[in-house]
């Protein structure tokens, strides 16, 4: 046997070995994730969608159903069937007699630590907001995080003045945190010692958001009058 | 939800969620290459170029999977790509550039496995970063691993001279003083606003 | 090839190869590995224990997988491989966490993806499973994974303990306790990892002391 046509051999059958070794583990890889995949998405789905309805029954008060609408950069009000994720979320709630009660609208903004999301309720009648639940925030915990567990903060949203003004295009006031213990008036939040930065920033958050949304929703309103 | 401005991103992925001492992603070279000041700057520097080549890749692999709605691919083909790419970038640069390759080459294996570089590529995804706003946060990123990098060795060079117990030597210390670092870290949140 | 050397299969020595990941080598102690998951979200005892789960589970998979392939896998690929395999399993575990709670996920974030590099399970992979029977790798996992385990609930635990007063969410100071939020903070894991290290290292001078 001559040497060398050993080697060539052997190395080509080592280079063929290869590619059918990195072909089947691929293949082979492929299908588990895929398999998984199919198994598990459909009760994901089910569990996000769940917790997304949890956390908008706990922002307005009475509802039994939910509208999931987005505005477009144009302005207008879609419903569409897969929301662009790059856009907040409005909900409108309806209760058993198919009643308008009020809106869940999703908000961010910069916090302390990283990107707030919340949702808040919002009673179009009243021209109030009536709830607020923290979606997703990674504040320092035991200080910053204050504003997902903290009482007398949570109860600023229990009734906060968001009314438009004559125009119907703009709040009467600004939403503003003020320091804690020295809210006046009923468009302030009272802010928390310690997570003086978190609470002001979801002050923002809210006045950024609610100036844009609850003047559209005003003009809109019979769009989301009755329950589909 | 990507509104956020250049500077803020910057800040953010440097300081404010410093990827070392907030995120405790890249410990390993963190822990292992930060003796002398030397080489810890030359690693930062190589990590920081491989960030934002990963980060540019992570930015099309992305757009691809949106496009052929296979999300479940994203990891997996992350990881490949990240580390033919770093393959591809230590072949490419040992061609072009001899010099540069002495001065980085021994690091850019070891970077292949670095949970930071794997990170940042996740990260940027989920907060939904443009391109633009992706190489801003590898670079902030990469500037914030050198940074920290760059401390720790500064302060390992003078704890050299230091006679502490055997016990507390080596790893144990170095922790200790991560620990110090991140506290000071601390302080440089709230900066975005 | 070079596989089925060095290591007889005797009884006693399979428990010597899990034993060894628990105690004599345990990878987060004395190997110091796989750090960086390992730290961002030990700030709770749940989210460590989860957390310790799903690499020990990744662990074990690809063991048993790369120790059966391995006269399948040629030398000059094996890494490629291997981290292919790795990537499979974490994609898998992070599906099924997502369908058990959505909450734990959105604790754990992105650092389920990051098990993918974790040092401590390719270096498993490299060192013993593509030596080593699929029985024996599966030990040797099962070993270190709960190794790993269990020096993550000593982390956690601590940090939850100290940081906020509870374990399990359950009270273990009463009301009144001052919490230590630096514990929670990422500064303390850095701490709390290193006085476990000293701990034992302390153990280990003293045991050498008295050998002498």
């Amino acid at each position: 046997m001559n040497g060398q046509q050993t080697i060539q051999a052997s190395q080509e059958a080592g280079s063929r070995k290869m590619l059918i070794a990195m072909v089947g583990i691929g293949v082979m890889c492929a299908l588990l994730i895929v398999l998984t995949y199919e198994g598990t998405s459909e009760r994901i789905s089910r569990l996000r969608a769940q917790a997304l309805q949890e956390a908008i029954f706990r922002v307005v008060p009475d509802i039994s159903s939910t509208r999931a609408f987005q505005l477009t950069a144009q302005g207008e009000f879609t419903e569409p069937a897969v929301p662009d994720p790059t856009r907040p979320q409005i909900f409108a709630g309806y209760n058993d007699a198919g009643q308008l009660k009020g809106f869940a609208i999703e908000a961010s903004g910069q916090g302390y630590a990283d990107v707030i999301r919340i949702l808040y309720g919002y009673d179009p009648v009243r021209e109030e907001i009536v709830g607020f639940y923290v979606l997703e925030s990674k504040e320092t915990p035991g200080l910053g995080d204050k504003i997902e567990k903290d009482v007398t903060f949570l109860e600023n949203f229990n009734g906060l003045d968001v009314s438009l003004d004559e125009t119907d295009e703009a709040l009467r006031q600004d939403v503003v945190t003020v320091k804690s213990g020295t809210k006046s008036n009923p468009w302030e939040i009272d802010g928390i010692t310690g997570a003086t930065i978190s609470s002001r920033a979801i002050g923002n958050i809210i006045n950024e958001s609610a100036a844009v949304i609850l003047p559209k929703i005003k003009a809109e309103m019979n769009l989301f009058s009755d329950q589909q | 939800m990507n509104t956020e401005s250049m500077w803020y991103i910057f800040i953010n992925a440097c300081l404010v969620n410093n990827f070392v001492l907030a995120y405790f992603l890249g410990i390993c070279p963190f822990l292992g290459v930060s003796g002398k000041l030397d080489t810890a700057s030359k690693m930062g520097a190589a990590v920081t170029f491989v960030m934002l080549i990963s980060s540019m890749c992570a930015y099309g692999i992305h757009a691809l999977l949106v496009a052929v709605n296979a999300p479940f691919l994203q990891l997996i083909s992350y990881i490949v790509v990240i580390a033919s790419t770093v393959q591809l970038v230590e072949m490419f640069i040992r061609k072009m550039s001899p010099a540069l390759f002495r001065a980085l080459g021994i690091f850019l294996p070891l970077i292949t496995t670095n949970c930071a570089i794997l990170g940042l590529a996740l990260f940027q995804t989920n907060k939904g970063y443009d391109f633009l706003q992706s190489l801003v946060y590898a670079l902030g990123a990469g500037a914030g691993f050198t940074l920290a990098l760059v401390l720790m060795a500064g302060l390992r060079e003078q704890l050299g001279f230091t006679e502490a117990p055997k016990v507390v030597r080596g790893t144990v210390i170095t922790l200790l003083i991560a620990g110090i670092l991140s506290l000071t870290f601390m302080g440089f949140s709230g900066l975005g606003n | 090839m070079n596989s089925k050397i060095q290591h007889s299969d005797l009884p006693d020595q399979s428990m010597d190869t899990f034993l060894k990941g628990l105690w004599k080598e345990n990878p987060v102690f004395v190997q110091v590995l796989g750090m960086c998951p390992v730290l961002a979200v030990s700030n709770t005892a749940i989210n460590a224990l989860a957390m310790g789960l799903a690499t020990a589970f990744v662990l074990l998979m690809s063991n048993v997988l790369v120790s059966s392939l391995r006269n399948f896998i040629p030398k000059q690929v094996r890494i490629a491989s291997y981290i292919l395999i790795i990537a499979t399993f974490v994609t898998m575990t992070d599906y099924a966490i997502q369908a058990i709670s959505v909450d734990l996920h959105k604790s754990l974030g992105a650092f389920i993806s990051l098990i993918v590099v974790n040092c401590l399970i390719l270096s498993r992979a490299e060192a013993f499973a593509s030596k080593n029977t699929v029985g024996k790798s599966m030990l040797d996992a099962l070993g270190m994974g709960f190794g790993f385990v269990i020096a993550l609930f000593c982390l956690g635990a601590v940090r939850e303990i100290l940081g906020n007063g509870t374990l399990f969410n359950l009270r273990v100071f009463p009301e009144g306790f001052q919490a230590w939020i630096v514990m929670i903070l990422p500064a303390g894991g850095f701490f709390t990892l290193a006085i476990w290290l000293l701990v034992f290292n302390l153990y280990k001078e003293r045991k050498e002391r008295h050998e002498h």
